[in-house]
Order: structure tokens, then sequence, then C-alpha cells
């Protein structure tokens, strides 16, 4: 999609924070009466002033408000997850391409990765949903989803079924032919490991990735993941391009732009 | 038509991506190759591994961009490896260099140079770094810079990119050409500021940035005018150029190339390919068949 509409407004706009809801331990879901119109899939940039300035997936959406669902992780997540009802934070956005929405769905989400498709996991018919963490605190959007065709795995097994969503998605493409697409977002080892997946069970996939990103609208070339530039290209790529990354699953690019394996990119504080 | 001879470098057209837009990636140069660009200036790259400011670092409204995102880069070593060579690409590439001291201008270059760029161009005028006293505001400075990195670039020809933010532009442009430079780019940012009401803070994480964007174009048509009058050396007219209209006002003032960067946020990365059709009809329509009969033509 080409951009020509001269003269664009990209600066971040001052608001409240409406409501936050406790999601789970250090997750928290801040909600803004806001209409952002956001596709599934898409992000804003969060500023915090005086601390920093981030990608946020849209974790909740309808035509008069909008949330972000944080971990705390570094900084700016921190600072974020104190912040209350009242207090302000700027918004730009929203960013980013969509989700397609297509029917006999699977959505396999991994850790926080779940606030990335939870917009998507609201706009599909019936989706066959597989998410994993860490352990059952990690857990979150329960109730969310509790009439949902929901499979919980952890890794200690403190919910769900022990194991891996990895696991769980290649039983479920063994004996569910029904399944057409395969809709992700988790660590990127993961994600990778489901287009292999898919690949193998002749499936569609879409992942949403994460980079490193100081614009968000595709000129400061810092997200970059081979030739694509995730913040427009992106974050959703879909089998045919994640199959032509050789970058997917295995290397980032840290703030300076150095090229780094994800092991290193993640230990990196920004 | 738009074939364009700089310093040597023969370019399918004049437009050339600026430094610091995109450019962090070999494989971005593809990409802006494929969008159409004449040639691809890289981000600048120092001594050192540089990480750069906190966010927000860029945003934009109307026709005003604000940046100031601190220098990162990979710095040179790392580059070395990831790039390997900058030769081969679709379109030629020019290497963006800068340091902290005059020494390190040089190293930088000589590292730079092994990659085999098509250009170097030194980066002296970014007004974000502390420098203690900036290179870009002094010509015996400028001048110094200028020798320190001809005499490490060997036979790859160096552009020194200047600052509009100083009292006499054509003085300095003079020492840069003085002390060997082939080309001189003009300009860098402008500085500025912008502050949110709501916030009651400057946007930037940095407060004071680089303003670019149209708003730039008339003080870039200003500094380009002036410096065609000083130098005999070609100058990459930088700033603001969002259509072909600005490209040619630009080769008008004297430009021989002419830089785009901030122009992909208005017009998406293709700009390139628009800014050379939209040259293209103009040129048709007022019968110029080539640009040298334009070049520095709001002169005579």
């Amino acid at each position: 999609m080409e951009k020509d509409n001269c003269f664009r407004t990209e600066i971040p706009k001052i608001i409240e924070i409406s409501e936050v809801v406790n999601e789970g331990k250090g997750q928290n879901s801040f909600f803004f009466r806001e209409n952002i119109w956001a596709k599934p899939g898409q992000f804003m940039m969060m500023w915090i002033p005086g601390v920093d300035e981030k990608p946020m997936a849209v974790s909740y959406w309808n035509k008069s408000e909008f949330a972000i669902t944080s971990q705390v992780v570094g900084k700016f997540t921190k600072k974020l997850d104190g912040m209350k009802k009242g207090e302000k934070i700027g918004i730009r956005g929203p960013y980013g391409n969509a989700f397609s929405i297509k029917k006999n769905a699977c959505v396999v989400a991994g850790g926080v990765g779940v606030s990335s498709v939870s917009t998507l996991i609201d706009s599909l018919a019936n989706p066959l949903i597989i998410y994993g963490a860490r352990t059952k605190e990690h857990l979150i959007y329960l109730k969310r989803y509790k009439n949902k065709n929901l499979k919980i795995c952890t890794d200690d097994g403190s919910y769900g079924k022990k194991g891996f969503t990895t696991d769980a998605l290649e039983e479920q493409l063994k004996n569910d032919k029904k399944i057409k697409i395969v809709y992700t977002c988790g660590p990127e080892i993961m994600m990778k490991k489901v287009m292999d997946l898919c690949n193998r069970h002749n499936v569609e996939c879409e992942a949403s990735l994460e980079r490193f990103m100081a614009c968000g609208f595709g000129i400061c070339g810092k997200c970059m993941v081979n030739n694509k530039i995730l913040c427009i290209d992106g974050p959703i790529f879909n089998t045919k391009q994640l199959s032509n990354m050789s970058e997917f699953g295995k290397f980032a690019r840290l703030k300076s732009g150095r090229k780094v394996t994800l092991e290193k990119y993640h230990s990196t504080p920004t | 038509m738009l074939q364009t001879n700089l310093c040597g470098m023969k370019l399918r057209n004049p437009t050339i991506l600026a430094s610091g837009i995109l450019g962090v990636t070999k494989e971005s140069v593809g990409r802006i190759g494929m969008a159409g660009a004449g040639a691809v200036t890289l981000k600048s790259l120092c001594h050192e591994e540089r990480s750069g400011n906190a966010n927000p670092t860029m945003f934009g409204y109307d026709d005003v961009f604000f940046n100031a995102v601190g220098l990162p880069g990979q710095g040179i070593d790392n580059a070395l490896k990831d790039f390997k060579t900058l030769k081969g690409f679709s379109v030629p590439v020019i290497g963006s260099i800068y340091g902290y001291t005059i020494g390190q201008f040089g190293q930088v270059t000589k590292k730079m140079a092994s990659l085999n760029p098509a250009m170097i161009e030194v980066d002296i005028s970014c007004p974000h770094m502390d420098y203690g006293k900036p290179y870009y505001a002094d010509p015996e400075l400028t001048a110094k810079v200028t020798s320190e990195v001809k005499k490490n670039s060997g036979k790859i020809p160096v552009s020194v990119k200047l600052s509009p933010n100083v009292y006499d532009l054509k003085e300095i442009a003079h020492a840069a050409e003085k002390a060997g430079a082939d080309a001189i780019t003009a300009i860098n940012t402008a500085t500025g500021m912008s502050i949110d009401l709501d916030a009651k803070k400057p946007v930037l994480a940095n407060k004071i940035g680089g303003i670019s964007g149209p708003a730039l174009k008339p003080i870039a048509v200003r500094c380009v005018y002036e410096i065609y009058d000083e130098v005999e050396i070609p100058v990459i007219g930088t700033g603001g150029i969002t259509y072909g209209k600005d490209a040619i006002e630009m080769i008008m003032a004297g430009a021989t190339a002419v830089g785009i960067g901030t122009g992909i946020f208005y017009r998406g990365i293709n700009i390139f390919k628009k800014v050379c059709n939209e040259m293209e009809q103009w040129m048709k329509k007022n019968k110029i068949k080539n640009l040298e009969e334009i070049r520095g033509i709001a002169h005579k």
C-alpha cells in the first residue's frame, strides 16, 4: 500500500486512562475512551512523557474505546504498570497492517503475545484458541474467553495441559483437517515452529512479529527484517513472506541497528 | 532525460536517499533501489556502536517533521562485517561517516573506504551531537575534518554535509572545497522544538531536534543557491523535497543531485519514482531535454 497523503499528522495526542483492569500478575489493561479504528493486529505508539515511547498492540477495541495490555519487562512497562485511572499518556496510530479474517481458524498465542491476537479472536467466528504461558499466574483473559473454544497449556502444568502450544497445535493439525489458517503471536521461536507445522500440514499461517521501533511509519529503518519494514509491511506476515525471511526466528536488530541473535535481542535492555 | 553525473558517478536520476532515513541495513538499500532512487546514502556510522536517544525520536505534523534520534548506529566495525562490501548493489551506495574527534573522522573514513562505497559523505553537521564546538559551525574546523577525511578516503569522492544553523554558510562551503571536498551535501536539518500543551513537555525525548519536511525546503533552496555561487564542486541539494517541482527548484538553485529523506514520510517509499515522473512531466511540458539546461538557471 502506497501512502501519498500530504500532509500527515503523526504526533502524539495526550489522553486520559479511563480504566485500569488487572489481568494477572504484573499484567494490566489500560483503557482509553478514544475511537481509533484499529483493525485486528494493529498497534499504537504509546508515549509516557519523560520516559519513552513504545509500540503496543491494541488488545481491546470497539467504536468508543480501546485498550493496551502490558506486561512488565523494562523501564517503560514498569512505569506504565504503575499508572492509574485519570493519568495521561500520549498515543499515535494505529499503525501496521492487519490479520486477514478467515473461517476455520486456529489462533496460537504464547505468553504476552495473546494481547496481539485478542482483537483478532474477537473478530473471528468460533476460532480454536491454543494459548500457552509459563505458569497459571501468567495466563490472562481467561474470563474474557470463557465461552470460546480454548485449549490451554502451561510449561509447568499448573493450569491446562502441561507442555507447549506447538505440541498442542501439532496434535490438532493431525486430527482436525478443518483448520484452514493458523494465526499466531508469541515468542518468535514458537511462531517459527508454528509456521513449520503449518507448512507440513499445508495450512496457511499468519504471524505477528515484534522488533525495536522508533517511528512506526516506515522511515527510521530500525525494524527491518530482511527487506521488510516491519512497521508498515507488517507486523503481520503470511507464510510466503515468512518463508523468505532468513532472519525470522533467528535474528533481530538492536536499537543501534546491529544484527544479533534473538536471544541477545531479548536480553538487551532498550 | 534525468541521467546525472555526480563526481564521476553515473546516476540514472538525480534523486538520492538522504542519510538517516532507512539505510540501516543491507537489504534496505535494495528496497530503496527498487523504489527508484538514483543512489542511496546509508545512515551515518562512527567509530563506536550507539543506541541513540529514547523515544519519541521522530514525529511530524502538517509540513513539519521533527527528529532527534541521537545518531544510533552499529558502528563502523560491526558495519564492516554486516555489509562486507558496498559494491554490487543495483544503485550506487554512499557511506555516511562521522567521528567525535578529527582523528576518528579519519579512522572511520579509512574503514568505510575499504567497503568501496561510490562516495563518502561526511556528517559534520548533525546538530544533536555534543562535540564541544560543532565542526560545521567553523570554517577552520570544517577544513580540518575535510582534509583528514580526504587523507583517508583514497580515490573515493567525498561530500561534506553542511548545516544551515550557521551565520555564514558560504564561508564554510568554501573552506570545505579548499580542503579538498569533491562535493557538498546541503543541508542537514534546522534545529527546532515542539512542546505538547497537555504534557507540558517537549515531545522529543531529546527536547531539541532537527526540522525537516516541506518546511525546510525554502531554507535548503537558499543555502544551495548561496553555495552554488561560492564553489565549483557539485551540490547535493537536500531538504524538504517532496514533489518533482521541489527537485526542479533545487536544481534551478544549482543542485547537481537532490537528497530525499523525510519525503518518504509524506509520500511512501516510492517517492523516488513519483518525483522522477513529476520531473519528467514538467520537463516535457517546458521542453527541457536534460537537467543541464536548468541547473543553476536561477542565478542567470
